[in-house]
């Protein structure tokens, strides 16, 4: 089985967020697998472990995401892809989309695995619009997958509830939490990725006009929200303090 | 200039989500004094078109097939295009819920077009409509705009008001009728697991409980303040994991995303992935005995004490207060 997996790079979730220059500061910043991206790839390991074939993890990003590639390999997949964009002025979902899909364009896959939202532009576009660039079916939020042949059912996350979706192969699919435990990479595991393949392409290189990645959307400005104020530990015999309580939620924050 | 705006109206057991509502009040800010434009699709959707007109709707769409029946985003994908090209809008709004995170991407994939997804707030300076949403968890926020072209966006519940309702607002429906060739994905069974009454992404109260609720048991106290505020119940991940509640209720970076006007949290140590779930709700209440918890550094109001004290009293409270009104 041809086994794909797209990968981003981003910030730890812990981080703090500074704005320099109108810029979400990198500087000092942890970069991790996005996290529903490291169940697309443990997904993807298993699945080739099952099935047979072969693992590739595709990302976009600058030279810094060989470390997050390096680690994917060091968990079990088998090649690594680098789309450079570090010479891009600008970029969105729909270049992101428009690269990708040319990278596709000429590659033969049974499933591309995805996270089915990043933890920092969180959007959830990248997944569906590239099935879409590539006129493959897409099922998102997945918390279970089974293929068996060409067939592939699938149990998806709707807001709490559950859907089994059945689908035929060539597809594409989205990870929600649950879908397994990502693995942490052993240490021979890190050895052997070393020597794994992990090849660079230059966006510029890929078939695709400079009018066709040109980014929808343009952001204006980023901020930080308002600091809230201390809040208001309450203080006294219990019973006060809850009387107190709803009287500030009913006359001062006015919501009850 | 005026705009013409289809809004996506998304129903929930042949009900539709209030959302929907808050959608067309966004379609109304952007269209400036245009049309907008409101479909409804399903098996059987006549009964909702009235609360469109209700809440704003110049214009209602519907389309009826029983291939819509369950939302697959090839059948809503094909009825949706559709419905663009007939139309011809300047600019599509759809709930940012499951539904319109699946469909969107999609729709604007296929025309080209720049989506701003997860919005909470929309501001017009001159021609552009100007769009705020939260990155990073609610950790900031960016303004944004489609540079040019049909503009698509998504509305996250709970933060854009709807237009309040007139049910003395009609005017015409319009039956559409689709063509849905093959679906490529078929959805074999809908298993419910969230509990019946309010629903949680949209919620205007939420009293959430973690492990410090202990058991299954002791969510009681939590619904029945849940219960008499008209408010849903959620829970963090450490009660999720622990079994005391279904991860239907999870809120936070994995679990669902919500802005109540009003979070009750209980025995939730405010770990960062559920702040990224809760922290941008308009006022913030946690109940925890431990003062150093970190949910107290988020919250408006705390109180440091056991949650099976303070929440029976809390009812209590409310009954007594909402009892005198
Ligand atoms: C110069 C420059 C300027 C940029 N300006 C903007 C901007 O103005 N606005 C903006 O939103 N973003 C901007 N970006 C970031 C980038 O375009 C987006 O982060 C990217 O499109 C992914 O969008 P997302 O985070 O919403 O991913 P989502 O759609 O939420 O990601 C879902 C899934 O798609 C896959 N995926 C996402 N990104 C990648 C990737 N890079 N490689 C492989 N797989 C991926 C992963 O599986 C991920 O889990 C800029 C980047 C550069 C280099
Ligand atoms: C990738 C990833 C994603 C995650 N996603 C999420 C997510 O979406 N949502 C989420 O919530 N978590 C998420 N988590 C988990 C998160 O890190 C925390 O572990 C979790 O939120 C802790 O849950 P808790 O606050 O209920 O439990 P704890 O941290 O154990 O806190 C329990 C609290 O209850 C208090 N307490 C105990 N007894 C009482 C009592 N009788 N009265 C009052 N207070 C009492 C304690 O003082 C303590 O503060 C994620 C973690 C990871 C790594």
């Amino acid at each position: 089985m041809n086994i794909y997996v797209i990968m981003k790079r981003t910030f730890d979730t812990e981080e703090k967020i500074v704005i320099e220059n109108g810029k979400i500061s990198e500087e000092g910043v942890e970069f991790i697998i996005n996290p529903y991206d490291e169940y697309a790839i443990e997904e993807a390991i298993q699945l080739r472990d099952d099935h047979g074939g072969e693992v590739t993890v595709v990302s976009i990003g600058d030279e810094d995401v060989e470390k997050e590639l390096r680690t994917a390999l060091a968990m079990g997949a088998d090649k690594a892809v680098l789309i450079n964009n570090e010479d891009l002025d600008e970029s969105d979902q729909y270049t992101t989309t428009a690269l990708l899909a040319a990278y596709f364009e000429d590659k033969e896959y049974d499933i591309i695995l995805g996270g089915n939202v990043s933890n920092d532009n969180s959007t959830g576009q990248v997944g569906p619009r590239l099935a879409e660039k590539l006129g493959i079916a897409y099922v998102t939020t997945i918390t279970k997958l089974d293929i068996d042949g060409t067939t592939a059912t699938m149990e998806r996350d709707v807001e709490g509830d559950m859907e089994i979706v059945e689908a035929q192969l060539p597809l594409l699919v989205t990870a929600q939490q649950g879908l397994n435990e990502p693995r942490y990479p052993s240490l021979p595991g890190i050895m052997k990725a070393k020597k794994k393949p992990l090849e660079e392409i230059d966006y510029d290189d890929l078939d695709v006009e400079d009018d066709e990645i040109e980014a929808k959307t343009e952001t204006i400005e980023r901020y930080l929200p308002p600091k809230k104020e201390a809040g208001k530990v309450l203080e006294g015999e219990l019973g006060d303090q809850v009387e107190e309580l709803v009287k500030l939620l009913r006359q001062e924050a006015k919501v009850i | 200039m005026a705009k013409k705006v289809l809004v996506f109206a998304e129903a929930r057991d042949n009900e539709l989500r209030n959302v929907s509502f808050e959608a067309i009040g966004a379609g109304k800010e952007i269209a400036a004094g245009g049309e907008v434009i409101a479909v409804v699709v399903g098996e059987n959707v006549s009964s909702l078109t009235d609360p469109l007109f209700h809440y704003g709707a110049d214009r209602v769409i519907k389309v009826e097939d029983q291939k819509l029946k369950n939302y697959t985003s090839d059948g809503y994908g094909q009825a949706f295009l559709q419905i663009v090209d007939s139309v011809d809008p300047d600019a599509i709004l759809m709930p940012h819920t499951s539904i319109g995170k699946d469909l969107a991407p999609r729709l604007a994939s296929k025309l080209d077009a720049g989506l701003v997804s997860d919005a909470t707030g929309i501001e017009l300076d001159g021609e552009e409509v100007i769009f705020t949403r939260p990155i990073y968890s609610g950790k900031a926020f960016e303004k944004k705009k489609v540079k040019e072209g049909i503009i698509l966006a998504t509305i996250r519940p709970n933060n854009i008001d709807a237009l309040e309702i007139d049910e003395s607002r009609s005017g015409e429906v319009f039956e559409e009728s689709v063509n849905i060739k093959d679906l490529r994905t078929i959805v074999k069974e809908v298993v419910r697991k969230s509990t019946s009454g309010v629903d949680l992404s949209e919620a205007k109260v939420i009293v959430a409980g973690g492990r410090g609720v202990k058991s299954e048991e002791g969510f009681e106290p939590l619904q029945e303040l849940a219960d008499l505020l008209g408010a849903a119940v959620g829970a963090s991940r450490g009660a999720c994991d622990a079994d005391y509640c279904d991860y239907s209720l999870q809120i936070g970076q994995t679990g669902k995303v919500v802005t109540p006007d009003l979070y009750i949290a209980c025995g939730i140590s405010g770990a960062i992935q559920h702040l990224a779930g809760m922290s941008n709700s308009k006022v913030i209440v946690a109940i925890n005995k431990d003062p150093e918890a970190s949910i107290f550094s988020v919250a408006d109001y705390g109180i440091v004490g056991d949650l099976f004290e303070v929440v029976p009293l809390l009812t209590e409270e409310f009954k007594k207060v909402l009892q005198t009104n």
